[in-house]
């Protein structure tokens, strides 16, 4: 933990990405306590108010939508989708990619014949089309669309887990350590648990938080077209939906909530790629 | 070669076998698939009717057989909103999208192979440095927002291009740079670094020795052999631009497949979108096999493996 601080105080982009993620992770905590008005409370009499650089009201700093709602309370409340959907998405592919992967790489053979063409199948189908297809089909209704997001997201994304976990394990199961462990009569599962697992962790660290960049990005298009977790839960990809239809008059609707997923993706894919330079530079993904 | 081919088309058997389980149970994941075929005012006779029509008061396994049956036969049965069959439906968007893809891959290498050489051949130089940030940035950014961003300046604060649709030649610009830009920014990414592994190689010492000229030895020694990298990355990446299509189609109300498939998701018109995801993955699997058998081409090692 002093190693990956000290290696953290020396990269100025490592930081960058560090701050970002914690930035996010306690605005999306503390949500109640940082807003300055409730997300969804609105007053038609305050509708289109610009940023306060425009408009001069510092009431409300990010300006007021459509229905003259705070815009930077609502940016604020959008940040916990985002990290529960990131979060938890993550967390199902990456349970199942790995166990996967694990199971692939060390046992071979027939099974690992059948999950690989399991992977190519479903990489042939483009991720954010599978995922439309299946939120589409399932339906989804207020109280549990949070869940069937999570879900679905999960389910079309451990592929990628699955994948850089079963090459892993395919080389390091030849290592001596290894033969060492098979020689003095330990089991397969002891095996993987105690000398392949550990050595995979590395990578799942990395490939996680890049993943959940990629999650919130899909999440936020799936939210965009409609299909992802209804209100009144705020999200960054519906207020850009929204903000599309008014965008020849009020620019910041559509600006801001963008700016919001490019800034958390940012600091995920930054400090992503400066963790898999720390844990293990010859990695690439 | 044709061993090769032959070869990778036997490949291509078992995804084929997994995508018509995947479709199978895509239909079913919903539960009762009866009600994704029916009018949401159905009666309970006309209910059991299509269910009679469908084959679906059949075994699974039946079911299964039929739909094996369908899908060879191209014929994923009708769509509901449009009262025709649903696999013509999809045909007929196709050009739309294949142009989409087409336009957005050039904008990619135009943005990609100059800033991936440059980045690249000056490592570590402002230059480099200014590529890093952008293709960084540019991989955060969802590339809806990217279109959004550009129908606000170019469409309703410039007025310069069409802000939606397919009417005009200009129309493809801003869905193709959209596709494009988040294209180009994984693209420039990887052709730096099979670049810089290229120009440590020893067959570039050579050619320096030689006494070739830098702009000689770029094109044809270095910028070649990492172009054999970035093909087979982008194989890869296809799905992932399709997926991306279906998307940025939906943003400027491009009309292709992807915004027809979208629209049937929201209506649940299940046989379009069960023609569409399985049209999408066949274009997937073939460009792959060509990708493939170009690197083949390129590389006679990997034929003999």
């Amino acid at each position: 933990m002093n190693n990956f601080l000290n290696r953290l105080k020396s990269s100025p982009v490592g930081i960058l990405g560090f701050s970002i993620i914690i930035i996010v992770f306690f605005l999306s905590i503390f949500s109640e306590i940082i807003s300055p008005y409730d997300p969804n409370q609105y007053n038609l009499r305050m509708r289109y108010i610009p940023p306060f650089w425009i408009s001069g009201d510092l009431n409300f700093i990010l300006g007021t939508d459509q229905l003259g709602r705070d815009m930077l309370s609502r940016l604020i409340y959008g940040t916990r989708i985002s990290v529960i959907v990131g979060i938890g998405g993550v967390i199902v592919s990456m349970v199942i990619g790995v166990f996967i992967g694990l199971i692939c790489g060390f046992y071979r053979g027939i099974i690992d014949a059948i999950l690989s063409r399991v992977i190519d199948t479903l990489m042939s189908i483009p991720f954010i089309l599978l995922a439309i297809s299946i939120v589409g089909m399932v339906g989804i209704s207020g109280n549990d669309s949070l869940i069937v997001i999570i879900v679905v997201l999960g389910l079309t994304g451990w592929i990628t887990f699955a994948r850089v976990i079963r090459a892993e394990v395919l080389s390091i199961r030849e290592k001596e350590y290894v033969e060492s462990a098979y020689a003095i009569g330990q089991t397969n599962f002891l095996i993987i648990i105690k000398h392949i697992l550990p050595n995979v962790i590395p990578y799942i660290i990395v490939l996680s938080t890049l993943q959940i960049a990629t999650v919130i990005i899909a999440e936020s298009s799936l939210s965009f077209l409609g299909l992802g977790v209804k209100p009144p839960i705020v999200t960054w990809g519906s207020m850009l939906a929204d903000g599309r239809d008014h965008l020849a008059t009020s620019w910041w609707l559509a600006t801001f909530p963008g700016l919001a997923i490019t800034f958390t993706t940012l600091g995920l894919i930054i400090f992503g790629d400066w963790l898999r330079d720390y844990l293990d530079p010859k990695m690439n993904t | 070669m044709i061993k090769y081919l032959a070869y990778r088309l036997l490949q291509l058997i078992p995804p084929l076998f997994g995508l018509t389980i995947i479709l199978f149970v895509l239909l079913r994941v919903g539960g009762d698939p009866i009600y994704h075929l029916v009018d949401p005012e159905a009666s309970a006779e006309e209910i059991e009717e299509v269910r009679k029509a469908y084959g679906f008061d059949k075994p699974l396994l039946v079911q299964y057989m039929n739909q094996m049956e369908m899908i060879f036969t191209g014929n994923f049965g009708k769509s509901f909103r449009f009262k025709t069959e649903a696999m013509p439906l999809i045909i007929e968007r196709l050009p739309a999208t294949i142009e989409l893809a087409l336009f957005s891959i050039l904008v990619a290498l135009i943005i990609a192979i100059p800033a991936g050489c440059l980045s690249a051949i000056y490592q570590n130089s402002i230059l480099d440095l200014f590529v890093t940030i952008f293709s960084t940035i540019g991989r955060a950014m969802p590339n809806f927002w990217i279109g959004i961003m550009l129908i606000f300046f170019f469409s309703v604060v410039f007025r310069i291009l069409p802000v939606s649709g397919r009417l005009e030649a200009t129309s493809i610009i801003l869905p193709a740079i959209t596709l494009g830009t988040s294209i180009a920014t994984t693209m420039a990414r990887i052709l730096r670094s099979s670049m810089i592994e290229v120009i440590r190689k020893e067959y570039i010492v050579t050619a320096k020795s030689k006494g070739l000229s830098k702009f000689k030895i770029i094109r044809s020694h270095i910028l070649r052999n990492s172009l054999i990298a970035v093909t087979t990355v982008f194989g890869l990446q296809f799905a992932w631009i399709l997926g991306g299509s279906v998307i940025v189609e939906e943003v400027f109300a491009w009309p292709g497949m992807g915004r027809l498939i979208l629209k049937s998701v929201q209506l649940r018109d299940y046989s379009v979108v069960q023609a569409g995801v399985f049209i999408f993955a066949i274009i997937v699997m073939f460009t792959n096999l060509t990708v493939d058998m170009i690197y083949a081409y390129l590389d006679p090692r990997i034929r003999y493996k």
